[in-house]
């Protein structure tokens, strides 16, 4: 690749390796080779050690006590706040960004509370058919509350893109629309500033699930035009146990409460509550605090790497796996999803003759190689592909060239035992 | 690889590439019976005739991995005909090669333990000769995900047989 200007720097993937502790360690004897980011991703020391020095030195409940530690705490919980709105370019982070348990708990939210308070029975939500179960089943669960909510989904093609061309009809008189910013399964990124325009046009609300994106590229809330994106730390290179919700503060202000108890409230009385203005309204509870301060360090990693050399990393070697995949194994092997380019993350669902993909997650085991074989929580779109599982290979930042080769040196032992 | 050639042994991929009673048989006059994997969407559908006491006829239909497909055609070849009491003490003894790591693993979707026994703490003393073909698949105790694969067919077979007896009585 030849560098001009507007081509980011290439990463030193070798030096970024040693920040990750868990690289060090062999499995089966052999190198660890992580490829499963999109299920969950690898601490760098930065967020190991935030986290336990917040524990050593600072740790206290937040939002209650006065004494120095407390509003350290309190202080490093609410810059965390600031950290996550900056980083996917929120208008208004100190009022629009709301910590949760993870992406799912997020959406579930957004359902329950926005979608409570705003759908009547009979009302259309438009999905797409590569969405994650945890953009699904809310809507699913609100329906059968609710009595009936008209669910509807946009169409996935041959290539694991979604179907537009009928985009102005397909939101017509539709109340939410709930798209993923990247598939889970495919790499699909879609254009979603078009879905959003064309759903805002015809008076809907967007819920975009960003677990795979955020992590992976520059994100801007405004640029995607969306309402609410969720994602998750845990694929971010932050710890498990926090995820976020953005929305548009407008939206938020009107939604009552998710969860209640601690925290949510400005006053209780015997037959009453008022709840707090948001985002306290929507954090019921101690919040996850250490993990918080684990979130910002995840972010300044990222930032420090630069989002726009991580997304340009990882899909030259989507390409380059793509190509290799191709070279050593032709029509053995199948992958799912649009070829790479500006659409397609990091994201390389495999088929391999027909070896089941929990056999050749076991062979590639031996090998060190970790995937996630199964459906990946996204039956609807594996029945629209006519397969039950896939082996799935997901990049990171640290991911190279050799851990292609070892995937490959696992499928054809795979291919060779299962001749 | 040593592991992988014992949990891959030539009869468990024998009766994955050529499953023996492999279908579905017409429902009703058969039972039927389907079990899931959620984690990996295996699936497995068992359908079966009772008669006399005997399992008269069985068919395996479903698809999935080659340890919960084989385990089903092993299972299958080793049911067939027999009385039921003897196919209920196959699939105790099945399921305590299998146990101790299943039982560390909780209950499957639906809670279920498949009816047979589930042993708790020391396994008991399992004759592997009276597992004949089937000891191969205990190379998969070494693979604790894989448990649930090799008992899918036989929990949905323990639960076919209880239902047919429920309906009996």
């Amino acid at each position: 690749m030849t560098a001009d200007p507007g081509t980011p720097a290439p990463l030193n993937v070798e030096a970024l390796r040693k920040d990750f502790p868990l690289l060090a360690r062999s499995v089966h004897g052999r190198p660890i080779v992580y490829l499963d980011a999109a299920a969950s991703s690898l601490q760098p020391k930065a967020v190991i050690d935030a986290m336990s020095r917040y524990y050593e030195t600072t740790h206290a409940n937040v939002h209650r006590g006065v004494y120095a530690t407390a509003e350290e705490a309190t202080a490093l919980y609410e810059r965390a706040r600031l950290v996550c709105g900056r980083f996917v370019g929120a208008p208004d982070a100190a009022h629009e960004v709301v910590f949760t348990k993870n992406t799912t708990e997020s959406l579930n939210l957004v359902a329950q509370s926005w979608g409570r308070s705003n759908l009547q029975p009979g009302d259309a939500v438009l999905l797409t058919e590569m969405e994650h179960h945890a953009n699904i089943v809310p809507w699913m669960i609100l329906s059968e509350e609710l009595g009936g909510l008209d669910l509807r989904y946009i169409p996935v093609d041959g290539s694991g893109r979604l179907v537009l061309d009928d985009l102005e009809s397909l939101v017509d008189g539709v109340k939410v629309v709930g798209v993923s910013c990247m598939s889970n399964v495919l790499g699909t990124i879609p254009p979603v500033r078009v879905i959003a325009d064309a759903a805002h046009a015809a008076g809907a609300v967007v819920v975009a699930d960003g677990a795979q994106l955020v992590p992976h590229s520059p994100v801007d809330v405004s640029e995607l035009g969306v309402d609410f994106i969720a994602f998750s730390a845990h694929k971010m290179m932050g710890p498990t146990g926090i995820g976020v919700l953005w929305g548009r503060a407008e939206l938020l202000e009107a939604m009552p409460p998710f969860l209640g108890g601690g925290g949510m409230i400005l006053d209780v009385k015997l037959d009453s509550f008022r709840p707090a203005p948001p985002p306290a309204r929507f954090e019921a509870g101690t919040p996850p605090i250490a993990e918080a301060v684990g979130l910002t360090a995840a972010i300044a990693y990222l930032n420090d790497v630069g989002m726009d050399r991580i997304r340009a990393h990882e899909l030259a070697l989507t390409a380059y796996a793509l190509d290799r995949l191709d070279e050593k194994l032709g029509s053995d092997v199948r992958v799912f999803g649009p070829p790479a380019g500006d659409d397609r993350g990091g994201v390389l669902s495999l088929a391999y003759r027909d070896v089941h993909a929990h056999d050749l997650a076991q062979v590639l085991d031996q090998f060190g190689v970790c995937v996630r074989p199964g459906h990946h929580c996204a039956k609807p779109l594996m029945r629209r592909l006519g397969v039950q599982a896939t082996a799935r290979a997901s990049l990171s930042l640290f991911s190279d060239e050799h851990d292609i080769e070892v995937l490959i040196e696992g499928l054809l032992e795979a291919g060779r035992l299962f001749g | 690889m040593a592991d992988l050639e014992e949990l891959y042994r030539e009869i468990i991929l024998d009766h994955y590439r050529s499953p023996r009673n492999r279908g579905e048989l017409e429902s009703p006059p058969a039972h039927r019976v389907e079990g899931f994997n959620p984690l990996c969407g295996d699936e497995v559908v068992v359908s079966m005739v009772v008669q006399d006491g005997k399992l008269a006829d069985l068919k395996i239909g479903g698809s999935g991995c080659s340890i919960s497909q084989s385990s089903a055609s092993l299972m299958s070849a080793a049911v067939k005909g027999k009385p039921v009491d003897e196919v209920r003490r196959l699939i105790s003894t099945f399921k305590g090669m299998m146990s101790i790591h299943e039982a560390a693993l909780g209950p499957d979707e639906n809670g279920a333990t498949g009816g047979a026994e589930v042993v708790e703490g020391e396994a008991e003393e399992i004759d592997l000769d009276k597992l004949g073909e089937l000891a191969a698949l205990q190379g998969v105790v070494k693979f604790p995900v894989r448990i649930k694969c090799a008992t899918l067919s036989w929990n949905a077979l323990a639960q076919g047989l209880d239902e047919v007896a429920a309906e009996v009585s």
